[in-house]
C-alpha cells in the first residue's frame, strides 16, 4: 500500500482537476439545462457520431475514470475523520479503490464495445 | 491469586489493568460548531457528487451505445424530479469542488519561471481561464448537434 501511495495521490489530483474543468459543464448541460428544456438536446446520431471517434472515447475514459480515482481517494480520508473508523483501514481502501477499478473496468468495456 | 491470599503486602500504586485514559468521545457532527471546520467537511464530500456524475456519464455512455430507444429511455429518466433534484445539488458541490481546487491549485504546485517564483493569482487566473475556455469549447461540441 505505501509503495502505490504517490500513484494514488496522482491519480486523486489528476481526478480532482479534471472535474473541477469538465464536470460543471458536463453536469449543467446534461443534468440540467437540456432535461429542463432550456437547450435543445443533440441528436443520438450526432452524439453516437461523436462516440465513434477514438479521441472522444479516450476522453470519455479519462472524464470518467479519473474523478473516480479522485473520489475513492478523498472519501477514504473523509470516512476516516468525518465518522472515526479509522479501525476499518482495510476495509476502506478495498471498497473506496475497488469500487473506482471497477468503474474504470466497466466504463473502458463500454467504450471499448462502441459499434 | 490474590496478594492478599499469598500474604503479600497490597501496593497502593499497582494495578493489574492498564488505565483507562480520559477520552471525551468526540460527535459524529464535530464539523457543524464551527464555520471553517463546516467548509472542510462540505469540500471533502464533494467527492461523493464528483463519483456520482462520473456514474451518469458512463450510464449516458451506455445507453448510447445501446441504441437510440435507450438513450430515448435516458432522457426521460434524467427528467424526472429525482434526477433533476440530484443534478441541481450534485452542480453545486461540484461548483464548490472547482471553486476550491483553483484556489488551492497555488498552495499545490508552487511553479518557477527562471527561479522566481510565479505570484499565486497568475496561477489561479490561469486555472480560471482554462475553466472557461474548456466549459465553451465543450457546450460547442455537445450542442453543435
Amino acid at each position: 500500500m505505501r509503495r502505490i501511495t504517490p500513484l494514488l495521490w496522482l491519480l486523486f489530483s489528476a481526478g480532482g482537476t479534471v472535474a473541477a474543468l469538465l464536470f460543471p459543464v458536463h453536469l449543467f448541460l446534461t443534468g440540467l439545462a437540456v432535461p429542463l428544456g432550456w437547450l435543445e438536446a443533440p441528436g443520438y446520431e450526432s452524439l453516437h457520431t461523436l462516440l465513434r471517434h477514438p479521441v472522444t472515447r479516450l476522453y470519455l475514459l479519462a472524464l470518467i475514470a479519473l474523478p473516480l480515482f479522485h473520489w475513492a481517494h478523498r472519501f477514504r480520508y473523509t470516512l476516516y475523520d468525518g465518522l472515526q473508523v479509522k479501525h476499518l483501514t482495510a476495509l476502506i481502501v478495498v471498497l473506496c479503490y475497488g469500487t473506482a477499478l471497477v468503474g474504470t473496468a466497466l466504463a473502458a468495456y463500454t467504450l471499448w464495445s462502441v459499434p | 491469586m490474590s496478594p492478599q491470599a499469598e500474604g503479600r503486602p497490597i501496593d497502593p500504586h499497582y494495578t493489574l489493568y492498564h488505565p483507562r485514559w480520559y477520552r471525551r468521545r468526540v460527535s459524529v457532527w464535530w464539523w457543524l460548531q464551527n464555520r471553517a471546520y463546516a467548509g472542510f467537511v462540505l469540500r471533502e464530500l464533494t467527492s461523493v457528487f464528483v463519483a456520482f456524475f462520473a456514474v451518469i456519464l458512463l450510464w449516458q455512455v451506455r445507453a448510447l451505445v445501446q441504441g437510440p430507444e435507450a438513450y430515448a429511455r435516458f432522457l426521460v429518466r434524467l427528467g424526472t424530479p429525482l434526477f433533476l433534484g440530484l443534478h441541481g445539488l450534485a452542480f453545486l458541490f461540484v461548483l464548490f469542488h472547482a471553486v476550491t481546487w483553483f484556489n488551492l491549485a497555488p498552495a499545490a504546485m508552487a511553479v518557477r519561471v527562471s527561479g522566481r517564483r510565479v505570484p499565486d493569482w497568475v496561477i489561479v487566473g490561469l486555472n480560471y481561464g482554462a475553466w472557461l475556455v474548456l466549459s465553451g469549447a465543450v457546450a460547442v461540441i455537445l450542442l453543435r448537434g
